[in-house]
């Protein structure tokens, strides 16, 4: 039965088999790596983060050296093709891996910091405080992005991957900012929040210790869709040529195969694999998202855990129907006697109570 | 007094043939999915009769709610439930066993056969829509053939029924008190004229006066609609005044289940005598108050044997080793129908065990 089940489903490692003999506190700590969509996105997220870190030495061309192999079709010699000046398109994806994953962490942080500062903070002073910080945010909402990422973009000279990322996140933050206001509006007004007030809790440590873990969640899922957005804008502006097209991403690449036609050429291999390549980015990091939010939520954590599992032995949690089975436990302690067996085992009881 | 008195005269004047309305028998629950769960209730079985109000008592996380709650497949996330069977006898003579009902069979049998009353019901009824919106939703929802006006007339026949005056299906839930709330809730509960009533400490959050007035509500609408009520609570005192019958748990297990006159004045097992001498007798007698050492079993790593034994006073060697079943107590002259989980009152099995059989203590003798 297990067998069949693990050629099945093949996405968890053989380490997620259920180990009995693990110690509890052992298996605790590794809980997030168990989850198996947090296990998936995160390998993607690490493939591609090696490819970033080593992509210059491994790529097989200089992305930007001509040839005289035109717009090749794949083959062995260039394994995703050739562009229409010859350049490599494996190497081109190879070496842009990088500047895709810096901007996207680089704005994620930053604009997951100033969501957290200004929506946090928001939510816990209220009054002027909040209404001030609300109407920035709100300011900020209603920018229209793209627009100002191109123009901030053309203007600044030699706008690199770097100032990218920076204009990405200053105009990124706002969302974050809002749904963590929102949040903490409510969970100040708990019962714990309240509670640890009366106990005579400093501010901030209400803030960090009581506040903060119930926000991990959202704090996590924001960065996790901020850095989707800021990969997205970048290839976008690449795409568009506003951004350096001599510096390799993948939007630079979607941008040559753009301007030469590659679609009506039929030159599939120019555009497809950066487009694969975002696409895997993107799930990756929606894959980990989901992960998270299992692992945070307490409740989800024991029922998300092991979907395989809960399934064969035909449990679906849900609220308001119990999942039954029969699965009768045997009482295994050591050396007990049941009496309802004890007795049933010698003569048939007829007498109880004529005992004494 | 009186009315206690009388339910008991009742019963031990009444024929045996007590019609069964509810049966749990054998029910399991566990908590947690994973490899090592809890087991929170082992091979529980519990009758309750049509009409009859059991009380279930038992100290915090002795699976009181569990039950309940498991009864009626209600037992959020990651609660699970093991085996056993929850049969319901329908007032036309069906039978149905609620763990293997279809979700929606379940969910129609829900309010209108077997209601549940929450604990810290006043939460439930929704801010912001008024008291008789709710209760006509509630009625509509399973009735679709009553029409508004009608749903109205019943709302307000049921708002009046648990002494609420009946123009106040136009108010909020907030311009009512806890107590008022509570009872909108035991009115929204009863308006399908349910068969089983459970409560989950209904009167848990409400002052003393509040909790009297609406125990009163419920044992008199229990006589004019004639349904059966599970009425759990740790507070004792309170299920003897209102209780027919009650069944004190322990660690998961029922550990005594009798008439709720004999489970005060003649308590078998250790738990229960305990149990009772841990508040003062309202009337009668002054006797001397005594606590019950010790806290609960980890129900995670219970101890062999009887759960209870570490805190008894009455253990002997035996109670180490065999799991008591439950059985009618060894007493001369008692309840042939009352049970009680406890090794001093089983001497067959410790000696068909292996072990020296030891005599009723004279405390759970008690005439």
């Amino acid at each position: 039965m297990a067998a069949v089940e693990s050629t099945v489903l093949e996405t968890t490692p053989p380490d997620v088999v259920p180990q009995t003999t693990s110690a509890p506190g052992a298996r605790r700590r590794l809980l997030f790596l168990r989850n198996a969509k947090a296990l998936t996105g995160l390998s993607m997220l690490a493939f591609f983060g090696v490819i970033a870190v080593i992509g210059p030495w491994i790529a097989p061309y200089d992305p930007s050296a001509m040839s005289d192999a035109l717009l090749q079709p794949p083959s062995a010699a260039h394994w995703l093709g050739t562009t229409h000046t010859g350049q490599d398109v494996l190497s081109q994806i190879i070496v842009g891996t990088r500047g895709v994953l810096v901007v996207g962490l680089i704005s994620g942080v930053l604009a997951t910091l100033i969501g957290m500062l200004v929506g946090v903070t928001a939510g816990f002073v209220g009054g002027v405080g909040d209404e001030t910080l609300s109407a920035l945010s709100n300011v900020f909402l209603v920018i229209p992005q793209l627009p100002l990422i191109i123009i901030i973009a053309a203007q600044v000279p030699g706008a690199g991957g770097v100032t990218v990322a920076f204009i990405i996140a200053i105009t990124g933050w706002a969302w974050g900012a809002r749904v963590l206001r929102a949040q903490t509006l409510s969970l100040r007004r708990r019962d714990f929040v309240e509670a640890a007030r009366a106990n005579g809790e400093r501010t901030m440590r209400i803030i960090f210790a009581e506040i903060m873990p119930n926000l991990t969640a959202i704090i996590a899922a924001g960065f996790v869709g901020t850095v989707t957005f800021a990969v997205l804008s970048q290839i976008t502006l690449a795409f568009l040529g506003v951004t350096p097209i001599s510096e390799w991403n993948w939007g630079t690449i979607l941008f040559w195969a753009q301007n030469n036609l590659a679609l009506q050429r039929g030159a599939w291999w120019w555009f497809v694999p950066a487009g694969l390549c975002i696409a895997a980015l993107g799930m990756a990091l929606t894959l980990i998202n989901f992960g998270i939010d299992e692992f945070v939520n307490p409740r989800l954590r024991s029922t998300g855990l092991k979907a395989r599992e809960l399934k064969r032995r035909g449990i679906r949690p849900r609220i308001g129907f119990t999942p039954v089975v029969d699965e009768p436990r045997a009482d295994d302690r050591p050396g007990e006697v049941d009496a309802a067996r004890a007795v049933a085992a010698p003569a048939a009881p007829t007498t109880q109570e004529a005992g004494r | 007094m009186s009315a206690a008195t009388t339910t008991y005269e009742d019963f031990a004047a009444a024929p045996p043939a007590r019609e069964p309305v509810l049966e749990i028998r054998n029910l399991s629950v566990e908590y947690g999915y994973d490899e090592s769960p809890t087991r929170v209730l082992r091979d529980v079985s519990l009758t309750l009769h049509r009409g009859e109000v059991l009380g279930l008592a038992g100290e915090s996380g002795c699976g009181k709610s569990t039950l309940a709650y498991a009864a009626t497949r209600l037992l959020p996330p990651p609660g699970l439930i093991t085996g056993g069977e929850v049969l319901f006898h329908d007032r036309d003579g069906g039978t149905r066993d609620i763990l293997r009902l279809s979700d929606r069979d379940l969910r129609a049998s829900r309010w209108q056969d077997l209601a549940i009353v929450f604990q810290g019901a006043m939460n439930s009824l929704n801010p912001v829509y008024r008291v008789g919106k709710q209760l006509v939703d509630a009625i509509q929802a399973h009735l679709p053939g009553v029409g508004k006006k009608e749903a109205y007339e019943r709302a307000e026949h049921l708002l009046e029924l648990v002494g609420i005056s009946p123009d106040r299906v136009r108010s909020y839930p907030h311009q009512l008190s806890g107590g008022m709330r509570q009872r909108v809730m035991i009115a929204m509960a009863l308006a399908l004229e349910p068969q089983v009533l459970i409560m989950d400490e209904p009167t848990t959050a409400l002052d003393v006066v509040m909790q009297r007035q609406i125990v009163e509500q419920i044992a008199e609408l229990r006589e004019r609609l004639g349904f059966s009520v599970v009425f759990i609570t740790h507070d004792v005192s309170l299920l003897i005044e209102i209780a027919d019958r009650i069944a004190i748990m322990y660690a998961g297990e029922i550990v005594e289940d009798a008439n709720a006159l004999d489970v005060y004045r003649r308590p078998r097992h250790p738990y229960a005598n305990g149990l009772l001498h841990s508040f003062p007798p309202l009337r009668g007698e002054r006797r001397e108050l005594g606590g019950i050492p010790g806290s609960p079993p980890d129900l995670g790593r219970l101890p062999s044997g009887c759960p209870f034994r570490a805190r008894c006073e009455f253990a002997f060697d035996a109670c180490a080793t065999v799991r008591p079943r439950l059985t009618p107590p060894a007493v001369p002259g008692d309840d042939p129908r009352r049970r009680v989980a406890c090794l001093r009152h089983d001497p067959e099995a410790v000696a068909a065990a292996g072990f020296d059989p030891v005599p009723v203590p004279p405390e759970l003798a008690v005439r």
